[in-house]
């Protein structure tokens, strides 16, 4: 047990994971988990090779190099490392190559800011890596653990992408439990390829491939992508044996069982959602929390059963697409569209702004309206200066 | 097993890792060279293509005419990729020379960034530039590699502006300033100098670059039997200098016994052909003094004058030939 920053628990955690190639490139809040990586292979904690290339864009070539390669490759970014990166996200999934990296969520472009705001790794959605939303800190140590053997199941073999909160976890630090390495090499075997490149077995990998192959490896993709779910589940139940800490798999619930309203959360705002709703159900407002925790694969059966009975829900989202609505809130509507369930999105904590309780409460006010029946808006900004 | 020192041509095993099959045009500069480098680095390689005529022709699903193991995914990291490889096959405990093929607009241009960054970091890699002096997989665009007037897409025969007003970067310069174990400049048409640097490549640690002029056919409005000669032509008229620096010792391999007017080698381009006598006397200029530079001799300018002009090669019927 040591008190450290999620930042720190990720560079734990790929020791722990032994993870071999780590390219990486500095950005804010992302540089304390590669100084200290770099820190393990100079001390000799962590037998692996250090790639300080020049840019995000070589950090994702690198690793996809590496992992092609045969060996277990790590990197980790932020913002506008991770838009640099972004032509070489495409790479990863359908070569099928297990890269793990870690995107700690910052807000991008101009109003430009180091604070967090999911409108960086949101739009990697459509990439094919599958993406993960962290609580705390400990969850970020687990989950880069997770995350490897997730990624590099054989019946997956995709990139993994664990997302945190910029300065609210990077930079803010909490107790961690440490699994014990030997746990951790039981849960976690030695990284077995697919396919890799060998002389002694030549393969030529992501040939250009004209229309008559592309459609069908992209559905194989999608059915890849849709296929993970069942490992998630399984792996999360098995670390949870072995250390016993569990996060759900793809959503977990808090006091969802007699709730009539409830909200969906990822991120760390999912911690003063909890308390938020502590308070309410002490009014005795049967209310629930939904922790969404992964974007990819959406966990769109799973929130269908959990929303079943539910008179309204609301949405939280930490991005925007602008003139719609929140990414968070689209993907929900179409996976509950056949419920009916009436649904609002609430926009909060943009470009780093603090998502306060009485905010959170006001949400979980307009939800309890449209339960009633009365009309309310549809897309709702919180903490907004001046009028909303 | 130490494999058998490869000094002239006739080494040269016989065994393809670019095998026949593969979708290149007739006379392929760029073909020859990669055929001819895998000839001499043999079976334990592994080799990363970008985005360029080579991946187009060589690697499409469900065929490849490589036998290597073969890495596609981007433009503009080669340098990256092949650091990412080779550290992988470090750790696996694998001695395999991991090469990465790009063509100058992934070299000079958009690779830049990423070759400068494996060399600095002395990745223990071979980085060839396969220099057909445009962007040819997009259809001959401009590049830093084009020549001073050449005709290209974007370097077009305007009335205003006729062709490439910008010289060819000195890429081998840039290169050899990060302080790399070798560099070399490889011509087709002199298979002993190419064969003898592509062996001491191979033999050295740490980062390699290796540049090689390839004529591309369409690009240079060009005859398929001549791309050899044209290769031989840039060596003797002083567009390509064959030398290399070896850990930091610059030796000149090649040295052509008088310089041949540059005008021998434009006519039997089309690319050059609208080029007024005033951009010739400015590119022989060019050659003049980076002749200077290399061999520390000064040349007249102009060398010469063309006394008889030879017929040119352009064939105007040909939709291939002529801007
Ligand atoms: C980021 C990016 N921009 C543009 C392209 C389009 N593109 C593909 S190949 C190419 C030109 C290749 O030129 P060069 O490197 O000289 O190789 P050549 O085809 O001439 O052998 C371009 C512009 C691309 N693939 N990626
Ligand atoms: S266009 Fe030029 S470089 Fe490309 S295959 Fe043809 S000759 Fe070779």
């Amino acid at each position: 047990m040591k008190v450290i920053s999620a930042d720190h628990a990720v560079a734990h955690g790929a020791r722990l994971a032994r993870v071999e190639v780590v390219p990486a490139f500095p950005i804010t809040p992302q540089t304390l988990i590669v100084e200290l990586i770099a820190e393990f292979i100079n001390d000799g904690e962590l037998d692996a090779d250090f790639l300080p290339v020049e840019s995000e864009h070589s950090a994702m070539s690198a690793a996809i190099g590496a992992c092609a390669g045969g060996a277990r490759a790590f990197t980790a970014t932020s913002s506008q490392g991770l838009a640099l990166m972004h032509e070489m996200l495409y790479a990863a999934p359908q070569n099928r190559l297990p890269v793990v990296m870690v995107n700690v969520n910052r807000s991008l472009g101009a109003a430009s800011g180091i604070w967090v705001e999911y409108n960086d790794s949101m739009p990697e959605r459509e990439s094919g890596w599958l993406q993960v939303y962290i609580e705390d800190n400990q969850e970020a140590l687990d989950m880069v653990i997770q995350a490897y053997r997730v990624a590099e199941d054989r019946e997956v073999m995709l990139p993994m992408m664990v997302c945190l909160d910029g300065f609210v976890l990077s930079h803010t630090v909490e107790r961690v439990d440490f699994p014990d390495q030997h746990l951790v090499d039981s849960f976690l075997p030695k990284f077995k390829p697919l396919y890799l490149l060998d002389p002694d077995e030549p393969v030529t990998m992501n040939p250009i491939t004209p229309p008559e192959y592309a459609m069908e490896m992209r559905f194989q993709l999608h059915r890849a992508v849709d296929g993970s779910k069942e490992v998630i589940e399984k792996v999360d139940r098995e670390y949870g044996a072995l250390t016993g800490r569990t996060y759900g798999g793809l959503v977990d619930t808090y006091q969802m069982e007699d709730a009539e309203i409830a909200l969906i959360t990822l991120g760390t705002v999912t911690s003063t959602a909890r308390v938020v709703v502590d308070h309410l159900r002490s009014e005795g407002k049967k209310v629930g929390l939904i922790k969404l925790r992964f974007m990819r694969p959406f966990p769109s059966d799973e929130l269908e059963s959990i929303a079943e009975n539910l008179k309204a829900l609301g949405v939280f989202d930490r991005s925007v697409s602008f003139n719609g609505f929140g990414p968070v809130f689209t993907e929900t509507r179409n996976a509950l569209y056949h419920l009916g369930t009436p649904l609002t999105n609430h926009i909060a904590g943009l470009g780093g702004r603090d998502v306060t309780f009485k905010e959170v409460r006001e949400m979980f006010t307009v939800i309890e309206e449209h339960a009633k029946g009365h009309r309310v808006k549809e897309c709702h900004w919180h903490g907004l200066r001046g009028d909303s | 097993m130490v494999a058998k020192e490869i000094k002239t041509i006739k080494d040269l095993p016989r065994d393809d890792y670019l095998t026949r099959g593969h979708g290149a045009c007739p006379g392929c500069g760029v073909a020859i060279a990669v055929k001819n480098i895998a000839r001499v680095l043999g079976k334990d390689t592994i080799v990363y293509v970008p985005a360029s005529c080579l991946i187009v022709f060589s690697a499409l699903y469900p065929a490849s005419a490589f036998k290597w193991p073969f890495f596609y995914t981007a433009f503009e990291n080669t340098g990256a990729v092949i650091s990412g490889i080779k550290a992988a096959l470090k750790r696996r405990g694998r001695e395999v020379t991991v090469i990465g093929m790009a063509g100058d607009g992934g070299t000079f241009d958009i690779g830049l960034q990423a070759l400068s960054g494996a060399a600095e970091r002395n990745e223990d890699v071979i980085y060839v530039c396969l220099d057909n002096e445009a962007y040819m997989n997009t259809g001959i665009q401009r590049s830093g590699a084009t020549p001073f007037g050449a005709w290209t897409t974007t370097s077009p025969i305007g009335k205003k502006v006729q062709g490439k007003r910008e010289f060819k970067k000195d890429i081998d310069a840039i290169v050899s300033a990060h302080s790399i174990p070798y560099m070399a400049t490889l011509s087709i048409a002199h298979p002993n100098d190419f064969v003898r640097k592509v062996q001491k490549a191979k033999s050295v640690s740490g980062f390699r670059f290796l540049h090689v002029l390839c004529p591309c056919v369409p690009g240079w409005r060009s005859e398929a039997s001549k791309s050899v000669a044209i290769a031989r032509l840039a060596v003797e008229t002083g567009m390509w200098t064959l030398y290399e620096v070896d850990h930091g010792v610059e030796k000149l391999t090649y040295k052509p016994k008088t310089l041949v007017p540059v005008k021998e080698y434009l006519q039997l381009q089309g690319r050059f052909r609208h080029m007024s006598e005033e951009d010739i006397e400015k590119l022989q200029t060019w050659i003049c003094e980076r002749w200077k530079h290399h061999f520390y001799e000064e040349v007249p300018v102009p060398p010469c004058k063309i006394e008889e002009a030879r017929k040119a090669l352009i064939i105007d019927e040909d939709p291939l030939h002529g801007p």
